[in-house]
């Protein structure tokens, strides 16, 4: 597997075989070591020093269940602090398939111009190969238009990475977008501006293309095979993720109506609990509303090669026409609840226009939302929040400051209600009503991110056992326990639903530890899970620390402290030394 | 007593013409717990994953008041 580097200020590239360091890691622990080790924690985001790493998972690129998974990560123009995100997308599959452990992007071209990287295999030098191409031409455009001009002209077997216009604007949340099965500019690692980074550097698209290029190597094939057939098996089997189970028939936005139940679902920038639209806009309305567009059922599809969960689903308009995919529970919230809005056909065009322009639809949707408290425009007003967002893809005064994110606009306008930890705004679950969760969002390395240690499972979901999700007793344990096992689990290259079968499942969660045995050569055991991400989360946050965001950064915003939630009527009120805890006892 | 009732997702496929999360008026006696509701709607507690109580998290055997809400949700997950 390669290193491979290229560098911005002079179109040129290297290509190492990796080193035995790296050897065993993948995805998440790849990024987050690179960074850590090669990137001056006190750069400008923008700047030269930054690098922007993307690397696919441990499994990703073989037969693996649900495995297509890219993680890239940089200093965060967002956060300021070291940044993960990563997606799903046949991108991360082809990525592999150069076999390419991971692909650092450094320096910067000359200001204002723009590069295509275009990778192939080289098949007499058995390794893979760059051309840098300009692609000036393609700057200021929407990605629905300029997807299909780059099949056009590679071919549509080729595999995208671009930042959309709002990158070249450097807003602090612009997302990294990869193309979908369908050639959709749909697929995002959207959370913490690194969109922007990627075009600080020049570099407008990747375009891979692994033809020619032989398969993955094994250490014990036998074994990998026998983990792969557990995991599939478990993944088939739970009710959450198995064919035409919860999340393959109503999407993500099942979550809705459950969280509107729990009295944790975020409304109206962060002051109830409650949406009493939930029901219009929760992912059976969109298994009905397509159904009766359509006039028949459509179950949801993969985002990604290889996938058994197919939980992407796709918005049509009332002429049966495609409107947009997909509508995920974070999107559909943030972009609904969150700013009062209850039509999904507005929410829809939110989402459509943030795939386009390449915006973070949860940080635009909470952004949206602080600037409705701010009195810009009203809550609910579907079309009105549509405007903004064109405000922010047509680069005006408006649109820059909301492109600089949720805490960027409260500042602008002085809302005290803004609901972000380390620059970063809170995805779709209230700390006030499901307290595991927001011990999550305070001391996760990568700001307020729900995915970065997932307590919805047991505290909502009962996955995983039950607990009352209203009580802060055992969450700092719970918050610390999840948030190692999804560093392992997000250097995997599996996609972070697989969570809900192993953590149900034990031979599943076998089959998974066994498949990166099969693939490595290692000996790693269930119980190394947890050790192994802990080191990965040691790493990011010594990272951190250098960068100024310490300890005492792990809190939630003060009014969440003061201000009680309906329809619970509670304040966060899970101690600071149990916020700590959550680090110093890993 | 009467309680009301949600059923959501796949669990509202046994109550044919019954919206997921439509409020249903269910007469029950003195005592009734979530299970007997569960019994008195015909849906086999094995499929339901997660009984919210007004609004908070209870068992399965959990007693009922007149007027309770009741939402009940099979294995669901998203994120």
């Amino acid at each position: 597997m390669w290193i491979l580097r290229l560098n911005m200020a002079d179109r040129s590239y290297t290509l190492e075989e990796a080193p035995a360091a790296y050897k065993n890691l993948g995805g998440r622990g790849m990024t987050s070591t690179l960074v850590a080790e090669e990137v001056n924690p006190q750069c400008h985001p923008l700047g030269p020093n930054n690098k922007l790493v993307f690397a696919p998972g441990i499994v990703t690129g073989t037969a693996a269940p649900s495995s297509a998974r890219v993680s890239v990560g940089a200093k965060s123009p967002l956060t300021g602090g070291i940044k993960e995100s990563n997606a799903g997308t046949p991108w991360a599959s082809e990525l592999a398939g150069l076999h390419i452990k991971a692909l650092v992007v450094e320096g910067q071209s000359e200001a204002g111009k723009r590069w295509l990287a275009h990778l192939t295999w080289d098949a007499q030098a058995a390794r893979p190969k760059v051309d840098f191409l300009p692609a000036d031409e393609y700057a200021g455009q929407s990605l629905y238009e300029v997807f299909p001009k780059l099949y056009e002209r590679f071919g549509r077997k080729v595999c995208i990475a671009a930042h959309g216009v709002v990158g070249e604007y450097g807003y602090a949340n612009a997302g990294v977008a990869y193309n979908d099965l369908s050639g959709r500019p749909s697929r995002y690692s959207g959370r913490g501006g690194l969109g922007s980074v990627m075009a600080s550097k020049g570099l407008k698209f990747v375009v891979l293309d692994s033809q020619g290029a032989p398969g993955p190597e094994f250490a014990d094939k036998g074994l990998f095979e026998q983990g792969a057939l557990k995991l599939a098996n478990g993944l088939r089997q739970h009710d959450i993720t198995k064919p035409k189970g919860a999340l393959n028939s109503y999407g993500t936005a099942v979550l809705i109506n459950i969280l509107n139940e729990a009295g944790g679902l975020p409304t109206r920038n962060f002051s109830s609990g409650r949406f009493e639209g939930a029901a219009k806009i929760a992912g059976e309305s969109i298994f009905e509303g397509v159904k009766n567009r359509l006039g028949r059922e459509v179950y949801n599809h993969a985002c990604s090669p290889g996938c058994i969960i197919q939980c992407s689903n796709t918005w049509y308009k009332p002429d049966g026409s495609e409107h947009t995919s997909c509508v995920e529970y974070e999107s559909d919230w943030a972009l609904g609840a969150d700013c009062g809005i209850d039509s999904l056909d507005d929410i829809a065009e939110m989402i459509r226009l943030c795939n386009g322009y390449g915006l973070d639809t949860i940080e635009t949707g909470t952004t949206l939302a602080v600037a409705m408290a701010a009195g810009v425009i009203p809550f609910g007003d579907g079309k009105a929040a549509i405007n903004l967002i064109h405000e922010m893809g047509k680069g005006t005064p408006l649109g820059r400051i909301l492109g600089g994110g949720t805490e960027m606009t409260g500042k602008a306008y002085g809302v005290t209600h803004v609901p972000t930890v380390k620059g970063q705004s809170m995805p779709a679950y209230e700390p006030r009503a499901v307290k595991g969760i927001g011990i999550t969002y305070a001391t996760t390395t990568m700001g307020a991110d729900h995915t970065a240690g997932y307590t919805i499972a047991p505290e909502i979901l009962g996955v995983s056992g039950k607990v009352d999700p209203l009580s802060p007793e055992g969450k700092a344990a719970l918050s610390r326990a999840f948030q190692a096992t999804t560093a392992f689990i997000d250097s995997s290259g599996h996609c972070l639903f697989i969570a809900f079968a192993i953590l149900d499942i034990p031979s599943a969660f076998e089959g998974m530890v066994e498949e990166c045995n099969g693939l490595l050569g290692t000996s790693w055991t269930a119980d190394d899970v947890a050790k192994i991400g802990a080191e990965i989360l040691k790493k990011e946050r010594a990272f951190n620390e250098a960068a100024g965001i310490g300890p005492k950064r792990d809190r939630v915003p003060e009014f969440m402290k003061i201000e009680p939630l309906p329809p619970h009527n509670q304040v966060f009120d899970v101690p600071d030394a149990a916020l700590d805890s959550v680090f110093a006892e890993m | 007593m009467l309680v009301h009732a949600k059923l959501f997702a796949t669990l509202a496929r046994h109550l044919p013409g019954t919206r997921p999360g439509a409020t249903i008026e269910v007469d029950l006696p003195e005592g009734a717990t979530v299970a007997d509701l569960l019994a008195r709607l015909h849906v086999p507690l094995e499929e339901a994953r997660m009984f919210f109580v007004n609004g908070r998290v209870r068992p399965a055997e959990w007693v009922l008041q007149a007027g309770d809400e009741v939402a009940v949700f099979p294995p669901i997950g998203g994120g």
